[in-house]
């Protein structure tokens, strides 16, 4: 007998006390927690996100789209970068006020651990924002590239937009996204409570988060 | 973990005796439990709707259990089709052999790890280093238990029992051993460790080939697995090297990718008091130029179905690991984690491991005993497990024996040894107060020789102090001091 038809076999028997005719549907399981804790305009929801994001010490800038490339470029100056990885798909104009020493560094498959190490600033989008909970969530999709690029360099800049991006709560946020693509969700920076619960920004991911939320309308 | 294990640990009142006269541990427990108890609360207290979220948590739970095999068949077909490798491990022997066969075959002699209950739970770094492989804790709590040849004592905080002062001096001594040493004069400020083991860990980050980890859930509609931390050295192991080995308790499993809004509000707030953790990683099975080339999840029984089998026990493998429990239990907050001698400390210990390893020893069978039944970890508990109603039914498996599955199969285990004495005291007892002339000179013999008591009971008595102190008799009976103050209404009925 096979392992698994070891295992298979257990929780069969161990299950006796289940009718044999009952389905999983037959559990009785009642959803009547809420979709969301708030209902909030979009401009509130903007907010909370902007709120949520800061009380992790995340920092927040506030603009709008045409804000955005200046934004950008102020934020790599202020932190002194000169690589930045760029992955597939991201607009063009985001980095376009960062100057000719700023060099773009793309995200590509044979882009390994080292040469990422020595790289300042990464630049993304996401593919949505939950504004209960201050969560940034990226599924390698256009303008996020692959995992690695947002967890190796020290300053992560993602770029959300408001409000089509932005969404209230966790269950809003699952429903948008595909399991089928590898997905990381952030919430703040890297940070250890593990010496006497002591919160610390920056083990391993990187320890900048700046969040560039851009609303129009 | 080192070379140390949880078996062979002495039973919990022997352990819990040394560990609450440890003025350290106590001081370094009670600031940790008291802290984030007050913070869960704050964050629990957000949600309007939390009474009803953990109700659901609890029933999607319960219906995944009762239909277990139907999602673990469903869990592997997706998880196939992904382009990923599902191992069925009946045992943690069986787990350990898949692991060190499947990183044998990269060829490579070392791997990094994702802190992982499971893992721990089987042995793995143990059996690892046996076959000649080195396996890194990557956690920076686990990192300090290794580090300093220690066990974890807290699910989530497994060096919650140690203080800045102490890890800074593991990390002096023993850091060289493993790696990149600790940088000259490190000082103990929470910052400043937290960047030695950045420093330390980063250059076994860039360079890995394989990885461990555990899960914290894994869908069965979809084949995700779902991995919650806060550091990053989760993301790091998952993303970065070339194989990525999960080994995951098979009750891990929940139906729909949908059900994930339910766990992803009830865990963090409960566990770390956050609105969410920082770092939330999910895959299916492997993505062409993004993270591991190989995938490979182990699903591990070692137990759970024997567990399962206990209509009454069988809640507890609704547990999703977030350790409110431990932080709310005043017997924890005083004995600490290694006192339960299993990686489960606190009062979900105290329940699923005599299930998952059975009553037999003296270990094991005391650890239903090692509570209050306050219920304060029934109230926390974010998936609703009854844990005093589970321990109850524990301490009558213990001293009456009875039907349960062991290694798969039903039989009838005896009481444990060393509760006769306790029925026999308990008989006693039960005379002595039916002869209130006897109980009366009982009384007054005790109190004329109070001086002369041993702290500790001798003989069959000794089953019983070994887990309180003998109380102080009083120098007189509460029934004699009556009678000499209220003679008019004292007589003895």
């Amino acid at each position: 007998m096979s392992a698994r038809e070891e295992i298979l076999g257990r929780v069969r028997r161990a299950l006796a006390d289940v009718p044999a005719a009952e389905k999983p549907g037959d559990v009785p399981v009642v959803r009547d927690y809420l979709r969301v804790h708030d209902e909030l305009t979009p401009g509130q929801a903007a907010r909370l996100l902007a709120e949520n994001l800061a009380e992790y010490r995340a920092v927040v800038h506030r603009t709008d789209t045409a804000g955005i490339p200046g934004r950008v470029a102020a934020s790599l100056a202020a932190r002194g970068s000169r690589r930045v990885v760029v992955p597939a798909g991201l607009p063009e104009e985001w980095l376009s006020a960062a100057g000719p020493e700023v060099e773009r560094v793309p995200d590509a498959p044979d882009l390994g651990p080292r040469e990422l190490d020595a790289v300042d600033t990464v630049v993304t989008g996401c593919a949505v924002a939950v504004a209960e909970t201050g969560t940034l969530v990226l599924d390698a999709g256009p303008a996020q590239g692959s995992r690695r690029i947002t967890l190796v360099p020290d300053h992560h800049i993602c770029v959300v937009r408001a409000p089509d991006q932005v969404v209230c709560s966790v269950g809003q946020a699952l429903e948008r996204l595909d399991p089928a693509r590898p997905l990381t969700w952030i919430s703040g920076p890297s940070a250890t409570s593990d010496i006497e619960l002591s919160r610390v920004e920056g083990v391993h991911g990187p320890r900048l988060l700046e969040v560039v939320l851009a609303t129009d309308r | 973990m080192s070379g140390r294990t949880h078996l062979g640990m002495p039973s919990f009142p022997d352990a819990s005796r040394t560990s609450t006269r440890n003025t350290t541990l106590r001081a370094n427990l009670g600031h940790a439990t008291r802290t984030i108890r007050g913070k869960r609360d704050r964050a629990v207290a957000e949600l309007a709707d939390w009474d009803r979220l953990r109700a659901a948590g609890a029933a999607v739970k319960d219906r995944t259990l009762r239909h277990l095999d139907h999602y673990l068949e469903q869990l592997e077909e997706r998880v196939t089709a992904a382009g990923g490798r599902v191992h069925w491990a009946p045992d943690a022997a069986a787990a350990r052999r898949i692991v060190t066969d499947l990183v044998r075959a990269t060829g490579e002699r070392e791997v990094l790890k994702v802190k992982s209950m499971a893992t721990q739970e089987i042995g793995l770094n143990t059996a690892l280093r046996q076959a000649g492989i080195a396996a890194y804790e990557t956690d920076l709590a686990e990192l300090i238990v290794q580090l300093g040849d220690d066990l974890p004592s807290h699910i989530l905080v497994p060096a919650i029992h140690r203080n800045r002062a102490e890890i800074r001096e593991i990390f002096t001594t023993r850091m060289g051993d493993w790696g990149r040493p600790a940088p000259e004069g490190l000082g103990d400020d929470p910052a400043e460790l937290a960047e030695a083991a950045r420093r330390h860990l980063r250059e076994k980050f860039l360079r890995a080939r394989v990885a461990v980890s555990g899960a914290n859930f894994m869908v069965a509609e979809t084949g995700t697995l779902v991995v919650v931390e806060s550091e990053g050295n989760g993301r790091m192991c998952l993303t970065l090297p070339e194989t990525l080995i999960s080994v995951v308790g098979i009750e891990k499993v929940v139906p729909t990718w949908q059900d994930l809004e339910i766990y992803l509000q009830l865990l963090p707030r409960s566990s770390t008091a956050e609105r969410m953790n920082p770092y939330t990683s999910t895959w299916t099975g492997t993505t062409d130029g993004d993270g591991p080339r190989e995938f490979h999840l182990v699903l591990l029984d070692n137990g759970r179905t024997d567990t399962l089998a206990d209509t009454v026990g069988r809640q507890v493998l609704r547990c999703i690991r977030c350790s409110a429990c431990l932080n709310v239990c005043p017997v924890y907050e005083r004995a600490g984690g290694h006192a339960y001698g299993s990686p489960y400390p606190g009062p979900i210990g105290a329940v699923l491991t005599p299930q998952l390893r059975g009553t037999g020893t003296a270990l094991d069978a005391s650890l239903p005993f090692a509570s209050s039944l306050c219920g304060a970890c029934y109230d926390v508990c974010p998936v609703a497990i009854d844990i005093p109603e589970v321990l109850v039914h524990l301490r009558e498996r213990v001293v009456e024996g009875g039907p349960a599955t062991v290694r798969g199969t039903r039989t009838t285990i005896r009481p444990a040894a060393g509760h006769a004495a306790e029925r026999a005291a308990m008989r006693a007892a039960t005379w002595l107060l039916d002869h209130p002339g006897a109980l009366r000179s009982g009384q007054r013999l005790a109190a004329r020789t109070r001086r002369l008591h041993p702290r500790r009971l001798p003989g069959p008595g000794a089953a019983w102090t070994a887990t309180r102190d003998l109380p102080r008799v009083p120098a007189e009976s509460f029934r004699d001091w009556w009678r000499r103050n209220r003679p008019e209404e004292g007589t003895d009925r």
